[in-house]
């Protein structure tokens, strides 16, 4: 059969799609990359090298990696607890999981200043610290590791499980040779998107870091700021950084992905 | 057993001081001083044009970001074309960034000294600090989500139906509206769903191009923002608390889905083993 008998869809289905990609996504961002450019290479280092955005960006980095840190323990116990645990409400557990994802970020932001924050109820308050940032960030990136090694462990064989318990394995040493191995795609790409969001995340923060310069002030809050001053030109370039991140990060889920598929053949 | 016990602990406490008591905080705090505060913050002419602006952004940018999603989901899956895997990574992108460098890229293109800025303005054309200019935020940062429900529903179909239905003489928009759309309308709606969410939800992007003026521009997540910094925080919580309510009939919606969607991938997995 002739390669275009499978019909491939809509005619003019894919000039429409092309069209509407380059028009709302790759277009806006050349013109993100072409801006940063405008002061020559050396206006493009001073921006992103200037002290407010070399502590943002470090702040937002190490506070990027404390929490993928933690949720992907979090996250694959949370997943454990999903698939081979049996408890009631366990199917509300499960969908409140999804939660952060549909509650807008503000709303995240507002809800955790009101319990950890000044006129909190358990006198916990960590506003306008480094903490709240990591306390936010884990708010909106928990359903990232859970959904992406739910499904993993859904479908992991158990008969080897079963065969290394009865040759006397202990439970422990079980998860770590046989079910860690084998969650270990799985896990890495839910800790990538994580990080992704982490690097970029603006709405969640806001309200709870206070945003103080050189202390509590993210990559995205520091661009913000530089909009709102009219530097265009220094946004454009610390956004580019946050662009190479971004891609760099889709690229290793995608590399992760392929390798959790080979796992599974 | 006691091990399983400790893990459970654990993992629902977590759950509970991240997610659980801190929304169920807002719920208590709105209501805290009676209906009566959060009525009035709720009929306030603002909150309702908000509320209003919120919904026109969302009913535009989800047909918009559906169309599209379906289009590119059977481009990416049936065509072979140069470019095919670049185009794969470019529309995950919007998945990755920052919600602040989405709204700096739409400024540079649409803004006073963006690309296009010289020729809208001469046109009498406002984008940005305008609906056009949140209503592109949104679809930007919605976009992938239909894409990425179709796909793996697409691959799993295959294409030996609509073959069938094309040797047979039915043409391609038949083949696709009888045969193809059948197959993928539950990846679709789960797809929708995701998209609303996000769409009801995104609040940097849309921040960065609205200009923020009450009763204008301000979607009911700026509205939420505007009302903290100006020390309303029963109007703040009021905001909240509708937002709070419509992501939990989105996470009810996406488990009604689900359901039907592994449905419809276990059969296209059976007769893929048949």
């Amino acid at each position: 059969m002739p390669q275009k008998a499978a019909p491939g869809g809509l005619p003019l289905g894919r000039s429409f799609a092309t069209a509407y990609l380059g028009l709302i996504v790759l277009i806006p961002l050349a013109a993100v990359a072409w801006r940063s450019t405008e002061g020559g290479a050396g206006g493009f280092w001073r921006a992103i090298s200037s002290p407010a955005a070399v502590s943002s960006l470090k702040l937002t980095f190490v506070c990027s990696l404390v929490v993928v840190a933690i949720n992907a323990v979090t996250g694959t116990l949370i997943a454990w607890v999903l698939v081979r645990d049996s408890f009631r409400g366990k199917a509300i557990v499960n969908s409140l999981i999804d939660l952060p994802f549909a509650l807008p970020t503000i709303v995240a932001g507002l809800t955790l200043l009101a319990l950890y924050g000044p006129k909190g109820p358990i006198g916990i308050n960590v506003a306008y610290t480094r903490a709240a940032i990591i306390l936010a960030l884990l708010f909106v990136t928990l359903p990232f590791v859970v959904r992406s090694v739910q499904p993993v462990l859904l479908e992991l064989d158990r008969e080897m499980e079963e065969a290394a318990a009865s040759l006397g394995a202990s439970s422990l040493s079980i998860f770590r040779r046989i079910v860690l191995p084998n969650l270990m795609p799985a896990i890495l790409s839910g800790v990538a998107l994580a990080f992704a969001r982490s690097i970029g995340e603006f709405g969640s923060v806001i309200l709870i870091s206070g945003n103080i310069p050189f202390q509590t002030e993210v990559a995205s809050v520091h661009i913000f700021s530089q909009i709102e001053s009219d530097d265009v030109t220094g946004a454009a370039a610390v956004s580019v950084l946050l662009l190479v991140i971004s891609f760099v990060s889709l690229l290793a889920i995608d590399t992760f992905r392929k390798w959790g598929s080979k796992h599974e053949e | 057993m006691r091990s399983r016990l400790a893990l459970r602990t654990v993992a629902l406490g977590y759950l509970a001081l991240l997610l659980i008591l801190p929304i169920g905080l807002i719920f208590f705090r709105t209501f805290e001083d009676g209906l009566g505060p959060v009525w009035d913050a709720l009929t306030n002419p603002d909150t309702i044009h908000a509320l209003w602006l919120t919904i026109l952004i969302t009913l535009i940018a989800v047909p918009a970001n559906t169309v599209f999603g379906v289009a590119a989901a059977l481009m990416l899956v049936r065509q072979r074309f140069p470019g095919r895997s670049v185009l794969n990574a470019v529309i995950d992108l919007p998945f990755a960034l920052s919600p602040i460098v989405v709204g700096l890229a739409l400024i540079l293109v649409y803004g006073r000294t963006g690309w296009l800025g010289g020729w809208l303005n001469a046109n009498g054309i406002q984008v940005i600090f305008a609906l056009p200019g949140m209503v592109l935020a949104t679809i930007f940062v919605s976009l992938p989500f239909v894409v990425r429900e179709v796909v793996p529903v697409l691959r799993e179909i295959g294409t030996e139906q609509d073959e069938a239905a094309w040797t047979l003489g039915a043409s391609p928009f038949a083949t696709f509206r009888r045969v193809t759309l059948p197959a993928i309308r539950w990846g679709i709606t789960y797809g929708v769903v995701l998209t609303t969410a996000r769409a009801l939800g995104e609040f940097g992007a849309v921040s960065v191009v609205s200009g923020k003026l009450a009763g204008r521009t301000e979607t009911l997540t700026l509205r939420v923002e505007n009302e903290f910094q100006r020390f309303d925080l029963v109007g703040a919580y009021t905001a909240s608390v509708v937002l709070a309510i419509l992501a939990l009939v989105v996470v009810l919606a996406m488990n009604l889905f689900r359901r039907e969607t592994d449905g419809d991938r276990g059969a296209a997995r059976q007769q893929a083993v048949r």
